[in-house]
């Protein structure tokens, strides 16, 4: 705009120049016009989809042909949908599981680092490769791993002689929730162990000291000093790992499809399976929807949980 | 505290259980990488070798990956998406973290809490309805549909890192160039750029992997081979009706896996730093 500006007429060419000027010295415009190209993709690509997936879950929309408003019919479908509630209790289940073991696995795995070490920057590098990878692919390997015939798993334990048949991991509907959730964890544990590392990292070395001198156990000391120092930031952790374990959807679909009997379908999949292969669009951004409020009760949980923190630690902001 | 604890001890505590840890988060990938150099013959036979090792390493798997699927053509897709999108990104994020963090307008506070709360909005609430606006707007099945909508989730994380970047260099700088008379686009890139470089290379690092990884979205939008990326290549056409040829989907996996670890590799220390430094904020 300030370009336009500029270059409009000859007479006030004067004056416009130094309208440029006082705009290039506005910070609000400036702000507006930097701020302009993610804005433009942000709302386009993301705010209006949410309204619009909103939206379609009150319609009764099909891949190939619009829908019409139907209000809350297909809520009170779902309502009446066993394996809709199969799903929302089985991702209840993996997020709750997953996310409670990767916490503590990732937190035995950051205290462990925390150690003087040799090759520590290279032990660092290698523990963060199953967050790297795609999923996806990494995926494709526990579904080798899991295989019913050739498991390399169910072999090793049978030499050894603690079982004496091969698992079923992803045919069995208990089993193969264990199995994707192993899997999940895998991959989850090196982004809260580098993280709550980093956080570890920050807690100044003169609080151990004091406290040694004191004579705190090494329990205690981890009670009243690491975990309370630590406590922010693994509430940010905590509240990244829940949100993407609660809408995850790679692992499922390469590992289970949701099966063996829809027992590890989570509503993500779920949502996928009813839009796209299934066509209901309408329904399926309907399961999509239901996640929403789930979504913003574990944000809003971390954060007045953050914010109690700070006003017991007497912080103001 | 190290000091108080004895060597035995301290391989009971420390390194036994380090050395679990490892084995576990490495394994995958060792099963996967032996798995693609494995004959067919070796990989169905645990009765004859031994399923940790491989005695007769082939090429065969990642010859047929390469010659005789789509694999290439799904690379070739995948890095031009991947590149396209980081880029797009960068340019987006650049310009929304400076207006936040420097140029302070009315109403950044709540755009830089937007951008963030926008980064926790997840694809797999999004898919369907950007599924209809990729229909909509004729991009559906073309590289265009991922290109446009990986940004999505790029631009958030690329901001919410740079503004953390930029604030760490010293206004001082900007203030001295303001005097002199520059612009504030001379400053974002005479200054502030050269300056960012190494946030912008874990910006964009992180872009690219996270591109690299998609999944839900490319396989939504996209339904001919000749345009899948590699998850989705490998998933939905290296998998053949009931009998799984393992050898090649191992080394589809391998393959694909590779690009991003080199390049991770090359990065790393910029990748832990500035992955810890995004989450202390």
């Amino acid at each position: 705009m300030a370009l336009q500006t500029a270059t409009q007429g000859t007479g006030a060419q004067a004056d416009s120049v130094g309208l440029a000027a006082r705009l290039g010295q506005n910070r609000t415009f400036l702000g507006v016009l930097f701020m302009l190209p993610a804005a433009t993709v942000l709302i386009l690509l993301l705010a209006y989809p949410l309204g619009l997936g909103v939206w379609l879950g009150l319609t009764d929309t099909r891949i190939g042909r619009a829908g019409v408003f139907i209000g809350l019919e297909n809520y009170e479908f779902l309502f009446d949908d066993s394996v809709f509630w199969l799903s929302v209790f089985n991702t209840f289940l993996y997020t709750v599981v997953a996310s409670i073991v990767k916490f503590g696995l990732g937190l035995w795995l950051a205290l462990l680092l925390n150690n003087h070490l040799p090759f520590k920057a290279f032990l660092r590098a290698i523990v963060l490769l199953p967050w790297i990878v795609p999923t996806v692919l990494s995926a494709i390997a526990f579904w080798w791993i899991y295989d019913s015939q050739f498991s390399i798993i169910s072999w090793t334990l049978i030499q050894l002689g603690v079982i004496d048949h091969y698992i079923n991991f992803l045919g069995d509907p208990d089993m193969a929730r264990a199995s994707v959730i192993a899997a999940n964890v895998w991959r989850g544990i090196p982004f809260v162990a580098i993280t709550l590392l980093a956080g570890l990292q920050t807690i100044p070395q003169s609080l151990y000291e004091a406290a040694v001198i004191d004579g705190a156990s090494p329990w205690q000391r981890f009670r009243f000093i690491t975990f309370p120092m630590l406590t922010p930031i693994i509430a940010v952790v905590m509240t990244f790992s829940v949100l993407f374990t609660f809408t995850d959807f790679q692992l499922i679909y390469v590992l289970t499809r949701g099966g063996p009997l829809n027992a590890t379908h989570l509503m993500a999949t779920l949502s996928f399976q009813r839009a796209i292969p299934g066509g209901q669009l309408g329904e399926g951004a309907a399961i999509a929807v239901a996640m929403i409020p789930f979504l913003l009760a574990a944000i809003m949980f971390s954060y007045f949980g953050l914010q109690r923190r700070r006003w017991q630690q007497g912080g103001g902001d | 505290m190290d000091y108080l604890a004895s060597i035995p001890r301290k391989v009971v505590t420390v390194y036994i259980p380090l050395a679990i840890f490892l084995f576990i988060l490495l394994f995958p990938f060792y099963w996967m990488t032996i798995t693609t150099f494995k004959s067919n013959e070796e990989l169905y036979n645990y009765e004859d070798f031994s399923p940790f090792w491989v005695s007769n390493p082939t090429l065969a798997n990642v010859y047929k990956l390469f010659f005789e699927t789509s694999y290439p053509t799904w690379l070739w897709n995948t890095m031009v998406v991947s590149v396209a999108a980081t880029f797009l990104s960068l340019f987006c994020a650049v310009c929304a973290a400076y207006a936040i963090e420097r140029l302070r307008f009315k109403g950044a506070r709540t755009a830089g809490l937007t951008i963030f709360l926008a980064y926790l909005v997840p694809p797999s609430i999004l898919f369907i309805p950007l599924a209809t606006l990729v229909y909509a707007y004729g991009v559906f099945d073309s590289n265009w549909a991922l290109i446009l909508t990986y940004p999505t989730f790029l631009i958030p994380f690329c901001t919410w890192l740079l503004m953390g970047y930029f604030r760490s260099i010293p206004y001082e700088l900007e203030e001295c160039a303001l005097i002199d008379g520059a612009t504030r686009l001379q400053i974002l890139i005479k200054i502030m750029l050269p300056l960012a470089v190494p946030g912008l290379i874990s910006a964009g690092i992180f872009a690219f992997t996270l591109s690299w990884n998609e999944f839900i979205y490319a396989l939504t939008f996209i339904s001919s081979s000749e345009h899948k990326t590699v998850p989705v290549g490998v998933v939905t056409e290296l998998v053949e009706g009931d009998v799984y040829h393992w050898g090649s989907l191992m080394a589809g996996a391998l393959m694909g896996s590779l690009p991003v670890a080199i390049l991770y590799s090359f990065f790393v220390e910029h990748y832990v730093s500035s992955m810890t430094g995004a989450v202390k904020e």
